[in-house]
């Protein structure tokens, strides 16, 4: 990035050589934009080598098991693939519930690779699909930073996404995700319009409607474009800046993206039907009545006809308008909105009325400092760079500056939206990084020249002859040094802040567990897969296992066993009944899992290895989600005067409850920590309150060697006498 | 406690033997075995028969063939036998013998025949020493068959306590070794004896052919019951210097099932009390040398593995992710880097392969081992020598850059224990060009993707000469061509101002009015000279049409260089001016001082011009 503001500063004498610096400048940025690439690809290494190559966290597991099953079968059984390994008895439709992108992406790459007669497995393909992906996006970022400002704001832009924690967070190597294909997509669909709209081309706003199919091919953020678009557009009609380009530019992405997307499953009909997608449709009919009037102007050329012609068709259009989205939603036609929309503008929805979508960790609204975190200085740069923005306004830059502030706004209601604000911050600060390096530059370039055009002079009259440009600024070459180091020392402590966040946060896997042991050493907790693969292993290949929903992709991708409830939660009555399972007493929970036939049931206990994440942590939303269905469940019998506690003090339900039981179940006669009676939970720190638990209709199966899953078999009936 | 059902079995074949005693034909009589000691380890679940025998030829003609007889309940478990014979009273150097399964008329079908080919016929009269080791699998049954975590192992082990031949034996003993621990209970016949760990039948004399009485002991034996229910070990050969073997194992415990809970914290308090029938670990002896060695399942790399190599051998100890108990299994592969030096050698024009047929695991029973060698890619006259039979079978396979495949040796055995792990090899020709196809293809590969972006940058593509576009870019080729030209001018103007500058420089150091003029006469033919050269460019670029956006710059560019360059020339000639009436240095920069300004803002916004130009 400094190198290409480096090389506009060249010194005169080189300036003979312009050909030839330009050529250099061209290798230069290709090679700058290389190693980017290859930056942004190898920083995400980093869960490999501390690890290894595998796959991470829930839904990636997910994700993996679709794609073998695509690479396995190909693509029309995949279409048409019902699952009966999850939501026994219910199944899932995988082909018709999915996004397809990303399993497709990967499933190519890797018949690509085997083409080229590279024998790698699917597994490594879809461990470093998000890395290849977002070497891209640094790709597409330079251009679009080109296409906003400059090929150095570019070059920036590219070096600044390609390490963004905020981005890297979601896309390390194993952290096979949708979102790891779709920020990639969504920044592609972006360029791609903006470039449509600079140029009116039809050719560039075909290839975004391809962009953006592929977005809503690969992650339901697509509904982020879709409002994005026309409210920028509707901000471009309203500050005056109608002109034919943005015509062709909307009417042919939206059309020609809407109708793609309707090839989607999953979508369907939606752009049609939703009222998310309502905006879109509004703004594109909105056009067509601009453009209409604009030609009756056009042809009547009296303002006072035009006037009341104006007036007549307006109200028709909002008439008619107003009419046909009542009539719509009141049909039932349009579907109102849904919770997660509601969710995304109304930060305190979710907490509200839908506790499904609040118990996730990553839907919680941002923490300053996790923004700090993630953005570091950019979050200092984001500022200036929309004041540089605004500093010079165009088509371009307006739709960065409403991409940016919209995607704050949603990063600031849930963490992991921080996502897709990170490549418009990216964008915007490396703006602000580039213009003021540039200014800094130039001014100390025409300093250094000023003394050879003043040195014509007879040396004794040289202080007379200071030129007037000089005087009114002192200093300003040293300050302009002192400012450039200063932004250098910034963009340094930027990379090494990125370099250590990758290494240090993002990159654990979370399946395997490390920790620092008493001498230093790393302690591997791999407990996990230890109780997934028994349960592949030891099970009856029909087994069906019940489990909080948050393990069941990894139950049905690791364990290979039919769970009932996992982590596409789509019906929300069937993870309320293992809620209320969970939270009943033993012998009512019983009746329940007779009912679903559940063979095994797994719970995650921390408290020997004081990993909080576990079931006793998570329970309180169980017994939420299970009331929210089941009234009979309620939280405070669960709470002492509002309290959840798991000592001596709980409430007595809590003592007794199917999960407390499967949690501590002989857990009183262990000691885990020196010093401490023994039953003393590391997690909650406190000494549990039921030490003498027996359990009459379930047995220990297995429990792993740091006791952070427990799997416990359900008997099967007694015999009727 | 009840007896296992099989002791009927063996009662019945009892009666059974008795009949064909009686019935024997004589012919065998001619050898006698004048000694047989038996000793029977059972500490593992393949049990280890090693049997001494002393036989001689009482009969009048040589004898060359020495018979050997297991019941068929025993031959279908064997798993190996091995013969060696020793002639004369001296234990001199015993040699193998070979054996073959044989039929024998008139023999009862329940007995399973093995003849022992040997060297050289038996003279009458004279001894030979005969060591027999026979190998059984699944001889170790446990009893019962379910227990509970915290019981150990019962095991029940039959044979005769006598030695079955078709020979007469003279005298006998037996002697179980057991794993210690306790022993349930054994078959008493006269002349039995259990001491420590041991436990000795014998010594009987005089017994007749066929003869069998038969013995039971329940011990128990906590050893691991390692048994692979399939393991499939393939060895790639790389001629760059690597021999990778990759073993994927299937192992369960054989012994008696679980019942009831796994307790964790049983297991963890009191591990060889609560859980002692299970086995945590099994151990790999690999080659010296080996590397790269890792340890992973379907679902990822198993991080409890241990590993120790000094210049003998490389162990590795793998823990799977649980414990096993009875009936429990696991999958899991093993894989290892091995100098190809040390396995491949060269024989006449061949290159072979020569190494271990069974796996490394020690004391594993594996029910079905494939062994795969998959040799580099062009290999041609593949040969197999194994010692012992196997089925084979050849495929192809395919791995990173192969066109044709990788020829693969297949060769399947069932039940292997241990005793397997002899060396066979695999002969073939290999030429080592074949090495630099690869690399070749990689280097053609993107050597023409090179070609192809090249060719690609510098060619037109364009399907329409005529269309408005493509016009439009050609000539927007010829304004930058243009562009650049005119910036060419402008750089040299600039130049020969800087040369007025460094003249008047000159002059006010020397003071050598002459060289100064000479200087700006030169200057003011440059500049006519650029401006001549400058005024077809500048027309050309106005008719253009792609130029609408750059022609106002350029023209204001040209605007301000000629004012640059009046400014310039009158400042010049009044600073000579001033020089020749010899003014004041003072009343010169005082004359000029206006000027001077206007000269340096100029000159930065003509700069500031030519850069805007350039970068478009």
């Amino acid at each position: 990035m400094a190198a290409a503001t480096a090389l506009d500063s060249l010194p005169a004498p080189l300036r003979s050589l312009r050909l030839k610096t330009k050529q250099q400048e061209l290798l230069l940025r290709v090679s700058a934009l290389a190693l980017i690439y290859v930056l942004a690809f190898v920083v995400r290494l980093f869960s490999v080598l501390r690890y290894e190559s595998m796959i991470h966290e829930f839904d990636p597991y997910f994700n993996y098991r679709t794609t073998l099953f695509l690479s396995d079968h190909g693509f029309s059984e995949f279409w048409n693939w019902f699952d009966f390994e999850s939501w026994y008895p219910l199944g899932r439709v995988v082909g018709g519930t999915l996004f397809p992108g990303l399993m497709v992406t990967a499933a190519l790459l890797h018949r690509l690779l085997r083409a080229l007669s590279l024998a790698v497995h699917i597994r490594e393909v879809c461990v470093l699909t998000a890395p290849f992906f977002a070497a891209n996006t640094t790709l597409v970022a330079y251009a679009f930073g080109r296409e906003i400002w400059d090929s150095g704001a570019g070059l920036v832009a590219a070096a600044l996404i390609a390490v963004c924690p905020g981005y890297i967070s979601r896309s390390v190597a194993g952290s096979y995700d949708n979102e790891g294909v779709a920020i990639f997509a969504l920044l592609l669909t972006f360029y791609l319009f903006v470039r449509a709209v600079n140029t009116g081309s039809l050719a560039w706003s075909l290839a975004s409607a391809f962009g953006y199919f592929y977005m809503v091919s690969a992650w339901g953020g697509y509904v982020f474009i879709i409002n994005l678009l026309p409210l920028y557009v509707l901000v471009l009609l309203v500050t005056g800046r109608y002109s034919q380009r943005l015509y062709v530019a909307y009417n042919s992405t939206y059309v020609l993206g809407m109708l793609l997307a309707m090839q989607i499953r999953f979508v369907g009909f939606q752009h049609v039907q939703s009222g998310e997608h309502m905006a879109a449709m509004g703004v594109f009919f909105l056009l067509q009545v601009f453009f209409f009037l604009d030609w009756v102007k056009y042809l009547l050329n009296d303002a006072k006809l035009f006037k009341s012609f104006l007036r007549i068709t307006l109200t028709c259009v909002i008439t008619v308008g107003t009419l046909a989205l009542g009539i719509g939603t009141a049909s039932g036609y349009i579907s109102p909105w849904t919770g997660r929309f509601y969710s995304l503008l109304d930060p305190t929805y979710a907490k509200d009325h839908i506790p499904i979508i609040a118990s996730v960790s990553e839907h919680q609204p941002t923490a300053w400092s996790s923004f700090m975190f993630d953005f570091h200085i950019l979050l200092f740069l984001f500022p200036a760079g929309l004041y540089f923005c605004f500093k010079r306004l165009s088509d371009a830059t307006i739709f960065i500056v409403m991409y940016g502030l919209t995607s704050m706004y949603f990063a600031g209601v849930m963490v992991r939206l921080i996502l897709v604000a990170a490549p418009a911050v990216c964008l915007i600060s490396a703006i602000a990084a580039s213009a003021t390096i540039k200014n800094l530059t130039t001014l100390i370039r025409t300093k250094s020249k000023s003394p050879q055009t003043v040195s014509g002079k007879s040396s004794g009259s040289k202080a007379a002859a200071k030129g007037a440009v000089d005087q009114s600024l002192p200093f300003q070459q040293n300050v302009a040094i002192a400012l450039l180091l200063g932004a250098f020392y910034l963009l340094s402590r930027y990379a090494v802040h990125c370099t250590w966040v990758t290494s240090e946060a993002y990159s654990s896997p979370s399946i395997v567990l490390a920790a620092r042991g008493h001498n230093g050493g790393r302690v591997i907790f791999d407990d996990y897969r230890e109780a997934y693969y028994w349960l592949r292993q030891n099970t009856p290949s029909d087994a069906k296992i019940m489990s909080w929903w948050d393990y069941g992709y990894q139950i049905t991708a690791m364990g290979n066993r039919t769970v009932i409830v996992d982590n596409n939660t789509w019906n929300n009555t069937h993870i309320a009944t293992v809620g209320r399972a969970m939270s009943s007493y033993e012998d009512e929970a019983y009746e329940i899992m007779q009912s679903l036939d559940v063979n095994y049931v797994l719970v995650v206990f921390g408290g020997v290895t004081g990993y909080s994440s576990d079931d006793i942590n998570k329970f309180l939303w169980m017994v939420r989600i299970g009331g929210g269905v089941f009234p009979v469940i309620k939280e405070p019998d669960y709470l002492v005067n509002g309290e959840y506690r798991v000592d001596k003090g709980a409430a007595p339900k809590m003592l007794n409850c199917l999960m407390y039981k499967l949690c501590y179940y002989r857990f009183g006669e262990l000691t885990t920590e020196y010093g401490k009676p023994p039953g003393y939970d590391r997690v909650r720190g406190v000494e549990i309150g039921n030490k003498d638990i027996k359990l009459e209709y379930l047995e220990e199966a297995f429990t792993t060697s740091n006791w952070i899953v427990r799997i416990y078999k359900v008997k099967p009936p007694k015999n009727r006498s | 406690m009840a007896t296992p059902p099989p002791l009927r079995r063996v009662a019945a074949l009892v009666l059974l033997l008795l009949v064909a005693a009686a019935s024997a034909p004589t012919a065998r009589a001619d050898l006698v075995v004048t000694r047989a000691d038996r000793k029977v380890d059972l500490t593992s679940h393949i049990v280890r028969v090693l049997t001494s025998l002393k036989v001689e030829n009482s009969g009048p003609e040589a004898v060359s063939q020495f018979l050997l007889a297991f019941p068929n309940v025993q031959a279908k478990n064997l798993a190996a036998i091995r013969a060696f014979g020793t002639e004369g009273k001296v234990k001199g150097p015993s040699m193998v013998l070979p054996i073959e399964v044989v039929q024998p008329s008139g023999v009862p079908p329940e007995l399973t025949f093995f003849s022992a080919s040997l060297s050289e016929p038996l003279e009458k009269g004279k001894t030979l020493h005969l060591d027999v080791l026979t190998v059984f699998t699944h001889s170790v049954q446990p009893f019962p068959e379910e227990i509970t975590q915290a019981e150990s192992q019962l095991v029940v082990y039959q044979d005769s306590a006598q030695y079955l031949s078709p020979y007469p034996v003279k005298v006998q003993t037996l002697s179980i070794r057991l794993p210690g621990g306790r022993v349930e209970s054994y078959t008493k016949y006269p002349n039995t004896k259990l001491a420590e760990s041991e436990l000795k039948y014998g010594p009987y004399e005089d017994l007749p052919p066929f003869s069998y009485s038969p013995m039971v002991v329940h011990y128990e034996n906590n050893n691991p019951f390692a048994i692979a229910k399939e393991v499939i070990r393939e060895i790639e050969i790389s001629h760059w210097g690597n021999v990778q073997i990759t073993e994927h194992y299937n192992i369960a415990h054989g012994g008696a099932k679980l019942k009831g809970e796994f307790s964790r914290i049983d297991y963890q308090s009191r591990p060889y009390i609560r859980g002692v029938s299970s086995f945590r670990h099994l151990i790999a002896r690999l080659p010296p040398r080996a590397h790269s060695i890792y340890y992973r399942d379907e679902i990822g790399n198993i991080s409890t593995s241990h590993l120790w190599s000094d210049s003998k051998k490389t162990q590795l100890e793998v823990e799977p992710r649980f414990p096993l108990f009875g009936g429990w299994q696991t999958t899991f592969t093993i894989g290892y880097g091995l100098p190809l030096q040390d396995f491949v050698f060269n024989s006449d024009g061949k290159r072979f392969l020569n190494i271990t047929f069974g796996s490394p695991v020690e004391e594993i029973l594996i029910e079905k081992l494939i062994v795969k060698v998959v040799l580099p890619e062009g290999s041609k006259d593949i040969d197999i020598s194994v010692p012992f039979p196997t089925k084979q079978e050849q495929e192809v396979k395919y791995s990173h850059l192969d066109i044709s495949g990788r020829p693969v040796v297949v060769l399947e055995k069932p039940d292997v224990i241990p005793e397997h792990s002899l060396y066979f090899q695999v002969y073939y020709r290999f030429n080592n060009i074949s090495l630099l196809r690869e690399p070749m293809m990689l280097i053609t590969g993107f050597f023409l993707l090179f070609m192809a972006c090249i060719v690609y940058m510098r060619t037109d593509m364009s399907i329409s000469k005529n269309s408005p576009s493509y016009l439009a870019k050609v000539q927007w080729d010829e304004v930058q061509s243009i562009i650049q030209q005119i910036q060419a001018i402008f750089d040299q103007c600039l130049a020969a101002h800087d040369k007025l500058e460094t003249s008047l420089h000159e002059l006010s150091r020397s003071g050598d009015v002459k060289s100064c003029k000479a200087a700006r006469k030169a200057a003011d033919a440059q500049f006519k000279e650029l401006a001549k050269e400058l005024k077809p460019l500048l027309t050309s670029l106005q008719s253009s049409s792609q130029s609408y956006q750059i022609w106002p710059k350029v023209e204001e560019l040209v605007a301000k260089e000629r004012e640059l360059q009046d400014k310039l020339m009158t400042r010049h000639s009044t600073v000579v001016d001033s020089f020749e009436k010899k003014l004041r240095g003072q009343d010169v920069e005082n004359r000029i001082a206006a000027q001077q300004q206007k000269v340096a803002a100029l000159r930065q916004e003509v700069e500031s011009l030519l850069e805007y130009i350039s970068e478009i």
